[in-house]
């Protein structure tokens, strides 16, 4: 199979990438080695499109950081994905952190970025009153914002593919070779030909860069707990609450999801193992011990569910993208924090990078910006639920309770690629809430396997190795002597 | 499809399984014409019907049934009675006056007016996340309702070599049935130093099949990126603690939990009803109306029951009260607050009345032995042994209250010897 270009990693990143790629008139290709997009460190990321004011102007970071920030107004109402402008708020618990507020202060402002202002304890309690009152000042950025990661990789992705970019997902790439201008890539079930490689394989970045000996850089994966909480806490702060940053991490933070219930972390752990995604009792007690400092009612007894995620952390601690020391391979890699914020500008960047090295780029008359999103239940008014019903009865049935998931947004996450309870999940929110699948895990396995006709035991939790249940013992034996 | 349904009812119940359907009957014994059970599965019956092992109704119908066959019997006399059964049907919402939401794969959306709403939406199980156990997110970590269902419904194990972590009785009852379907149960671990289950669920599921069961004992991390491998265990200390010095590992490829239920009330949390702390379920007076007037509660949204029996018949009452209330008849109110005091963890209805006899449920906090159970100074009864697992009902005459007219009532226990 022949392609112009290749992305290797569907991430936010890749997805972006492939977005805005399609632009053009190009063959392209995604290549992701897990079952689904968005479902490495895209899909454990904390969901914060950053304010702009984070990341100094002299790094890459720092630059494509504002500039994406921008860009997801626009995005969210495209590609139909959930997205906030919530803003944030910086705490100064102590007298040394007041000089911090007033750097990041300024260098927001030599950014551009727009309506920081710091606040009084007297204008916090009246903003956020379940705050503690020891907080001494704090600044506010109103630019700040909540989204689903993972909703936008897969907006990103369909709109890709609506505009002819062919994603192979449980594509892990095994081997990368040059022959004069073109690269062959082997994946396990085929061989990819083409005359760009795009390495966006975020945590696996150098070890995909490495097969064709274009690793100058090597990624430490940080990793950082999150503990997700009942929907009892919505509201108990309405904005994202940041302290003040250590060297190595943003803190803990108290994030209002875009969905509303309110998630605490990430704690910040350099870790050896690429797949250590769990947590631990030490997680636990700092990210709640932390948070109880600025937010003395969030208590641990309330967590739903917890995950842990990996970043991409570069030695030089901001992003690499450039072309490689092999003609034709570029790297987007060390893509840690604001990697989500700055994805769409990352995308822009890249294009104007491939231009620069002489990719021809003609834009297509007919790209098309937008896709038909899920519609969702929990979201409509009573109009709209009953207008729902009418055209689709499917809208009547509820399938996830705890989330008010229909089985028709079910359906339609199947129909657009979901294969497992976490693409079902992740699309459309079932099993997610605070029974965390208890009720609703069978019936989305059934619709599962109606739709997409894979037997019930060969559906996963988020591909191969993951099945949910085995075959009965009896059934086995009839099957054997059938 | 057009709906048969009408859109006034005097009795509207959330909720078709054993609460929801005794208190249609009992709404229907007490003079209610029109009635609805709304229920958000495909069959009413709830839990009872994935409960395929025997051992229900030994009280309420004083012979030995399984979980469908109690069921069907509600179904088959609600039915009998005229009462009116949709499933596939959710309460999306109940307003302050009575105006009930519904969302229906069959009939679409309605709204009904109800004179009185009955609460028997039931509970779910507390999850991983509860308790927030260390380690992988792998497949093969699932409540043991939930495996229940995928056994006894859908014909399909949860894994081959299983560990169950906590003792309540759907985990015994999992524990029982896995064995009996070929799978190895390696052990049950309980954090607390005595059982959550029923004594003849322990002695039923665990001891007649050679099935051990660890006391203070905890999952200290979840082995395994795709699907459970292994877990560490570790003991525990007398605050629940993990001592992480003295783990080891057990090999499995599945953990089951049976930490707990947790009562089903967003629908109650939505109307703002006054709710209790210690059972999780709304307060309700000795009718069980709880704070908005014609808004009643029963069964497993209230407070977690054991037996099926007590729900039934809980129920039966919430329905009777509900259409009284529902025909304009009102009782006098509650003048005396019940209140938990030593050794009792909860106690249900947190308010009596002396105009009749009173049904009190409770549980101790932790197991007790040779005790004295008194309400106030007019009351007392003796207990060989008291257990968390096991709820205590009790039945008032009015002589015992009629002497505390607007008086706080404490019911306390008062162990000889502890365990």
């Amino acid at each position: 199979m022949r392609y112009d270009v290749i992305i290797v990693g569907g991430g936010v990143v890749g997805c972006a990438l492939a977005r805005e790629l399609s632009r053009y008139q190009l063959r392209l290709a995604l290549l992701e080695k897990e079952v689904e997009v968005g479902f490495g460190t895209s899909k454990t990321n904390s969901g914060i499109i950053h304010s702009g004011h984070h990341a100094p102007a002299d790094t890459l970071k720092g630059q494509l950081e504002w500039a994406g920030n921008q860009r997801w107004d626009d995005l969210a109402r495209e590609l139909k994905f959930g997205f906030s402008r919530i803003g944030e708020l910086m705490l100064a618990q102590q007298s040394a952190d007041l000089a911090y507020l007033l750097k990041l202060k300024a260098q927001g402002e030599e950014k551009g970025v727009t309506g920081l202002e710091l606040w009084s304890p007297k204008k916090i309690q009246k903003e956020e009153p379940n705050l503690s009152h020891n907080i001494l000042q704090a600044l506010h950025a109103p630019t700040a914002a909540v989204v689903n990661p993972y909703e936008a990789c897969f907006g990103f992705i369909a709109c890709a593919q609506q505009n002819g970019v062919e994603l192979f997902c449980g594509a892990p790439v095994l081997e990368i070779s040059q022959a004069g201008e073109s690269f062959s890539i082997q994946t396990p079930q085929h061989k990819f030909h083409c005359r760009i490689i795009i390495n966006a394989a975020g945590i696996y970045a150098d070890r995909i860069a490495a097969l064709i000996g274009a690793a100058d850089f090597t990624i430490h994966p940080r990793k950082g707990e999150e503990y997700l909480l009942d929907r009892r806490l919505q509201g108990i702060v309405t904005r994202l609450i940041f302290p003040v940053p250590s060297a190595t991490s943003k803190g803990v933070l108290i994030i209002p999801t875009v969905d509303g219930p309110i998630m605490v972390g990430p704690t910040a752990e350099d870790v050896a193992d690429r797949e250590d995604l769990t947590t631990s009792f030490s997680g636990a007690d700092k990210v709640f011990a932390t948070v109880r400092q600025y937010c003395p009612a969030i208590s641990e007894r309330d967590t739903i569910t917890e995950f842990a995620g990996l970043r991409a952390v570069a030695e030089s601690n901001d992003f690499i993208i450039s072309p490689s020391p092999v003609k034709g391979f570029f790297n987007v890699a060390g893509i840690q924090s604001p990697g989500l914020t700055a994805a769409p500008a990352i995308a822009t960047y890249v294009t104007e990078m491939l231009r620069c090295e002489g990719l021809a780029l003609s834009e297509k008359t007919a790209w098309k910006a937008e896709i038909d999103g899920p519609s969702r239940f929990a979201r409509m008014s009573v109009a709209e639920r009953k207008a729902a019903i009418r055209s689709d009865p499917a809208f009547g049935r509820i399938i996830c309770r705890c989330e008010s998931v229909t089985e028709a947004e079910v359906r339609y996450a199947i129909c657009h690629g979901a294969r497992t309870l976490d693409g079902v999940k992740f699309r459309v929110r079932a099993g997610m809430g605070r029974c965390q699948g208890g009720f609703c895990t069978t019936r989305i396995m059934d619709l599962l396997s109606q739709t997409a006709g894979t037997p019930l035991t060969e559906i996963s939790k988020r591909g191969r190795g993951s099945e949910i249940c085995y075959p009965r013992q009896d059934s086995l034996t009839a099957g054997e002597e059938g | 499809m057009k709906s048969p349904l009408r859109k006034k009812y005097d009795v509207v119940i959330v909720g078709g399984g054993p609460a929801g359907l005794a208190a249609a009957l009992g709404a229907r014994q007490a003079g209610a014409e029109r009635i609805l059970v709304v229920d958000r599965e495909i069959e009413a019956g709830g839990i009872l019907n994935q409960c395929i092992h025997s051992g229900f109704g030994l009280h309420y119908f004083k012979e030995e049934l399984t979980g469908p066959e109690y069921a069907e019997r509600f179904v088959r006399s609600a039915l009998a009675d005229s009462i009116e059964i949709i499933t596939d049907s959710y309460v999306l919402d109940i307003s302050t006056d009575l105006q009930l939401e519904v969302v229906s794969g069959r009939y679409g959306y309605l709204q009904f007016k109800a004179r009185a709403v009955v609460l028997a939406m039931g509970c779910r199980e507390r999850t991983r996340g509860a308790i927030r156990t260390p380690g992988f997110r792998p497949a093969g970590v699932m409540t043991a309702g939930l495996a229940q269902k995928m056994v006894n419904m859908k014909g399909l194990l949860p894994g081959r070599r299983v560990a169950i972590l906590g003792s309540g009785d759907i985990g015994l009852i999992m524990a029982r049935r896995l064995v009996l379907e070929g799978c190895e149960v390696v052990g049950v671990y309980e954090l607390q130093p005595y059982s959550n289950g029923l004594t003849r669920n322990l002695v039923q599921c665990l001891d007649d099949f050679d099935i051990p069961l660890h006391l203070s004992t905890t999952v200290a991390f979840i082995h395994g990126r795709d699907r459970v491998e292994r877990l560490t265990l570790a003991p525990v200390d007398m605050k629940c603690n993990p001592d992480l010095s003295r783990t080891r590992d057990v090999a499995c490829d599945t953990l089951l939990l049976s930490i707990g239920l947790i009562p089903e009330n967003e629908l109650s949390t939505r109307l703002r009803l006054r709710m209790d702390p210690a059972t999780g379920g709304p307060q309700v007076a000795s009718n069980l109306e709880t704070s908005l007037p014609g808004v009643f509660a029963c069964g497993n949204v209230l407070h977690v029951h054991d037996l099926v029996d007590f729900v039934s018949e809980e129920s039966l009452r919430a329905g009777r009260f509900a259409a009284e209330v529902a025909r304009g008849l009102r009782r006098p109110g509650d003048n005396i607050s019940l209140q938990a005091g030593e050794n009792i963890a909860s106690c249900v209805p947190q308010s009596l009345s002396p105009d009749r006899e009173q049904v009190v449920y409770l549980r101790v906090k932790r197991p007790l032995k040779n005790c004295l159970l008194t309400i106030g100074d007019r009351y007392e009864k003796s207990f060989r042994v008291m257990i968390p697992s096991e709820m205590i009902r009790l039945t008032l005459a009015p002589e015992v209250l009629d002497r505390y007219f607007g008086d706080n009532l404490r019911i306390d226990i008062w162990p000889q010897e502890r365990v």
